[in-house]
């Protein structure tokens, strides 16, 4: 018999209660970056804001939001973006629950294609039904439905960019409902046709309400998205004059330059005001009232009976209408010389693609500072949001939960908003190396680590809290430290939950544009604003190129990430039925 | 010290493991969960080598019990000893790694990720042991539950009953000072628990760890376990071996919760015939018990039985007088409800023959066969 009294650490070696062993030490690292991404710009950007020299003076933050200028761009933000959450919320629960219910035929190819706008920079989005309207457009014209010259172009007004914003928000919508339709078991359903409930009674007295939490939580989502949707409304409000706070914000910029960031800090917070503001109303509203049900099971179906050809048909006239009419304008004038010209067999070229990849220094040059910066960020992010899941899954504390808010809050705030206070925090020289990182790619890394982390810990929060907790336990009673834990049970069974989180980190760094439009720089710029700078100085053909590149990357990707999706969490990629 | 234990002591011959056992000793444990008290004052001492089980009620606080001598949690105060050491207090607390305890969890906890001879030998890899002598002890390890042809299959693989072997396999190669099992049968169906319980045992009397076994299933605590500490609202009611629990329940948790046992409220206590024995008033009846040897003189006690103990009587003066509210066939025997004319408020029942017939209204008359004056009765 071993005396194991010998070899246990007794008396002699008293164990102190809180060590620094390598857990402690992770946290800590993880508090510090949280801290300096986003704590600290956010908290100094609120401070610009309502103190810009120091004292509270509340005064000059009035004088800033009180000019008219300012007024009516507060009220288009609000006009544009609560219209188009309107439109969103309808074609996206619409959309849930003809496909979630409904008996529709191909209903995985459909949510494919009708997802699938969510993942194409709005800028492109925004490009491509430019010229699906323009004058010359190769689509319409074909059936003599293009515009004349000198009309004034249809979507550049208000209601141009309600209309391509609820467009590119209803998938966001259709999502959130779609998993709340999920939940309702079918017996719910089955009780209300007992009760004599035809198909419409049922979805809008049963199925509807009970999705009510899905709903808001959609809307939420929308209206945050389409307050800070850059590319659309940049691209459509620019030529309208149509002004909205981040446009606002951004010619301030442009015309001002660092100089004018105390009155661009107030503009910042009066967008995240308005964004937070919007969100807890959504989340009170959607929270009342008992929506509870026993989960599980196959959700009900409803049978369209006659009306289901009709329905099939509107539903893929749709996706032809929102995917089909812009994507093919904007391959054919990438596929022209000169805007304006008619896609023919004698004015097809490729030069604009050659120009984009090899001929183009600045844009060769953004593809791949893009794709630095965004596998930078990824491989960052990936490692930090495992080790930050583990911690909010099973670790919580005051400390873990103030780390989780402030990387939801950098996510939920518009991203402009985020370029400024980027902008504010590291104007100034870094302490110790004394040199600034504005203006190089680092402070885009910084933004993008910032925005993005809340992204990258999504599929990680699914993934923690379908495997069970003794499955650690079983390794720390093995004898495994913290460090051989993460690295032998933890990665291994989290590693598809990784690696989609790393995809939608890599599509959204690679499509974003309002995040690093604010902090690109004649030496450092992204592939995303590229398109915006093209298009406004006249090159629609190789803008139309760039775009359609875009598109094929992030095609590429999602099908690279389709191959995992048997071993990943449900919900993982979003286009996935 | 986990390294040093874990590369010495197992001594393998054949599929033979001796474990290297430590003695456990929690003093004065107290617990609370969100100012909730969940164990109160808890002391218990387990030896080397004994197989106890902790048997209460869900929320009686045995799984937190497990997860404080496992390392999981740290209490409020009191001490945990393995063979004399401090291993936790509430100023210091070895942390699970290091305690080299090992744990059957209720649903297996097997790494999906790893192939059965993968997860039976973790312990051994994190120990630095060389790949030849971890598949060795892991297949020696597999060899006791009878596993072996299964290394290299993977735990989805496996039936319930398969997984739990290979669990226990996994606890047994990594040769822990004490093997901590909780509910380990709880997800398996009424069958294969038979047969588990069977290797259970089986497993403790070759191998001779000292086992705590967390069960709320009294069947399977009288079946397996030296001593079983009875517990409720995060107190310990007893700790007794099972016929004891069953036979002299120290007070009135103890002798309802074992073996569905009824109290019965007892007049007059006095002398027995023999030591151990006192004659008592039972609803007007007197009949001869069990009792301590010191039981007091009292006017009441309160009397623990079982309902087997309590029989129909040949003639009206050799038991109490009851009415029959109802009867329930039970195939094997007829259930009779009846409430004793003495005490018209208490509803009692007992098993009788089927050539006995009863039918509801009847008056009968009920004898005490046996039972055991609660010596701590409220």
């Amino acid at each position: 018999m071993t005396d194991i009294a010998a070899v246990m650490p007794g008396e002699r070696r008293p164990v102190p209660a809180i060590r620094l062993g390598p857990e402690t030490l992770t946290l800590g690292i993880l508090v510090i970056f949280v801290a300096t991404i986003s704590l600290a710009p956010l908290g100094r950007l609120a401070l610009t804001a309502i103190a810009p020299d120091g004292t509270l003076d509340l005064a000059s933050t009035w004088s800033v939001l009180a000019r008219p200028r300012v007024f009516t761009a507060a009220l288009n933000s609000l006009y544009v973006a609560l219209a188009s959450t309107l439109l969103a919320v309808v074609l996206g629960s619409i959309a849930a629950v003809l496909t979630v219910h409904g008996n529709i035929r191909f209903k995985a190819v459909w949510v494919f294609g009708f997802v699938l706008p969510l993942m194409i920079p709005p800028q492109v989005t925004a490009l491509a039904w430019v010229q699906a309207f323009s004058p010359t457009s190769p689509v319409l014209g074909l059936f003599g439905l293009a515009l004349t010259p000198g009309v004034r172009h249809p979507l550049f007004s208000a209601g141009g960019i309600i209309f391509l914003l609820g467009i590119y928000n209803a998938p966001l919508v259709f999502l959130t409902v779609r998993a709340a339709l999920r939940r309702l078991p079918a017996n719910l359903a089955e009780a209300a046709r007992a009760s004599g409930a035809g198909n419409l009674q049922l979805v809008f007295t049963v199925l509807l309400p009970l999705a009510r939490a899905g709903i808001f939580a959609g809307a939420a989502i929308a209206f945050v998205s389409a307050i800070g949707n850059f590319g659309i409304q940049a691209m459509l409000g620019i030529p309208a004059r149509f002004p909205t706070l981040i446009t606002l914000i951004y010619q301030q910029l442009n015309s001002y330059g660092p100089s004018g960031l105390s009155d661009m800090a107030a503009l910042s917070l009066l967008l995240s005001l308005i964004t937070v503001i919007a969100l807890g109303l959504s989340n009170w509203l959607g929270g009342r009232g008992d929506v509870r049900v026993e989960e599980g099971g196959r959700p009900a179906e409803i049978d369209l009976g006659r009306w289901r050809l009709p329905v099939e048909a509107g539903a893929w006239l749709y996706l032809s209408a929102t995917l089909l009419l812009p994507l093919s304008a904007l391959f054919a004038t990438s596929l022209v010389k000169g805007f304006g010209q008619q896609l023919g067999w004698d004015t097809l070229t490729l030069t604009n693609y050659a120009n984009a990849l090899f001929h183009h220094a600045s844009i060769r040059d953004a593809f791949a500072t893009s794709l630095l910066l965004t596998v930078t960020a990824v491989l960052l992010l990936s490692v930090i949001s495992l080790v930050l899941a583990y911690f909010i899954s099973w670790k919580k504390s005051p400390l873990v939960r103030l780390i989780q808010m402030a990387a939801e809050l950098s996510y939920v705030l518009p991203g402009i908003v985020l370029g400024v206070a980027m902008i504010l925090y590291f104007l100034r020289p870094l302490p110790l190396l004394g040199f600034s990182i504005y203006g190089t790619i680092w402070i885009i890394l910084a933004a993008y680590l910032s925005n993005f982390l809340a992204l990258a810990l999504r599929p990680l929060l699914g993934g923690f809290s379908q495997i069970d907790r003794s499955l650690e336990d079983a390794a720390r009673v093995a004898g495994a430290g913290f460090v051989q834990r993460m690295r032998d049970i933890i990665l291994p069974m989290l590693a598809p939950a990784v690696i989609a989180g790393g995809i939608i980190v890599f599509m959204s760094a690679l499509n974003e544009i309002q995040v690093s439009i604010l902090l690109v720089s004649s030496s450092a710029r992204t592939i995303g604003p590229m398109i915006v700078f093209l298009e406004e100085g006249g090159s629609s053909t190789l803008a139309a190129a760039v775009g359609c590149l875009m598109i094929l990357i992030v095609l590429a990707l999602m099908g690279i990430a389709s191959l995992f999706a048997n071993r990943l969490p449900k919900g993982a990629l979003p286009w996935r039925d | 010290m986990t390294q040093r234990l874990r590369n010495k002591a197992v001594a393998t011959d054949t599929g033979r493991i001796l474990i290297a056992m430590v003695s456990i000793a929690l003093k004065r444990i107290t617990k609370d969960f969100a100012k909730k008290r969940v164990l109160d004052d808890v002391s218990l001492q387990v030896e080397n080598g004994e197989f106890v089980a902790i048997l209460g009620p869900s929320g009686c606080g045995k799984t937190t019990m497990l997860r404080l001598i496992a390392g999981f949690e740290q209490m409020n105060s009191g001490t945990i000893h393995f063979n004399d050491e401090i291993i936790a207090s509430p100023e210091r607390n070895l942390p699970p790694e290091k305690r080299n305890v090992g744990i059957v969890f209720q649903n297996y906890a097997l790494w999906p990720h790893m192939n059965v001879e993968q997860n039976v030998g973790y312990a051994l890899k994190i120990a630095g042991v060389s790949s030849d002598e971890r598949r060795r002890r892991s297949l020696d390890a597999l060899a006791t539950v009878a596993m072996e042809n299964f290394a290299g299959r993977a735990p989805a693989d496996l039936s319930g009953g398969q997984r739990q072997r290979v669990a226990l396999a996994r606890c047994l190669a990594a040769n822990p000072s004490v093997m901590l099992l909780d509910e380990p049968l709880a997800n398996l169906d009424v069958h294969l628990r038979a047969s588990m319980e069977r290797e259970f045992s089986d497993f403790h009397r070759r191998t001779r760890a000292t086992m705590i076994y967390i069960t709320h299933d009294q069947s399977e605590a009288m079946a397996l376990a030296d001593r079983i500490a009875v517990m409720d609202a995060g107190r310990v009611m007893q700790f007794a071996r099972p016929h004891e629990l069953y036979r002299e329940p120290r007070n009135e948790m103890v002798a309802r919760f074992i073996g569905n046992g009824l109290v019965l409220p007892v007049a007059d206590l006095q002398r027995g015939r023999a030591d151990g024995t006192v004659n008592v008033d039972i609803f007007g009846h007197r009949s001869e018990v069990r009792a301590r040897k010191d039981q007091a003189k009292l006017a009441g006690a309160s009397l623990g039985v079982h309902p087997d103990d309590l029989k129909l009587a040949d003639s009206p003066v050799e038991g109490f007088a009851a009415e029959v509210e109802r009867i329930t066939y039970r195939g094997s025997h007829v259930q009779v409800h009846f409430r004793p004319r003495h005490a018209p408020d208490l509803s009692l029942s007992l098993h009788a023959p089927h050539d006995r017939p009863v039918s509801a209204g009847d008056t009968i008359s009920v004898c005490v066969g046996d039972g055991w004056v609660i010596p701590e009765a409220a």
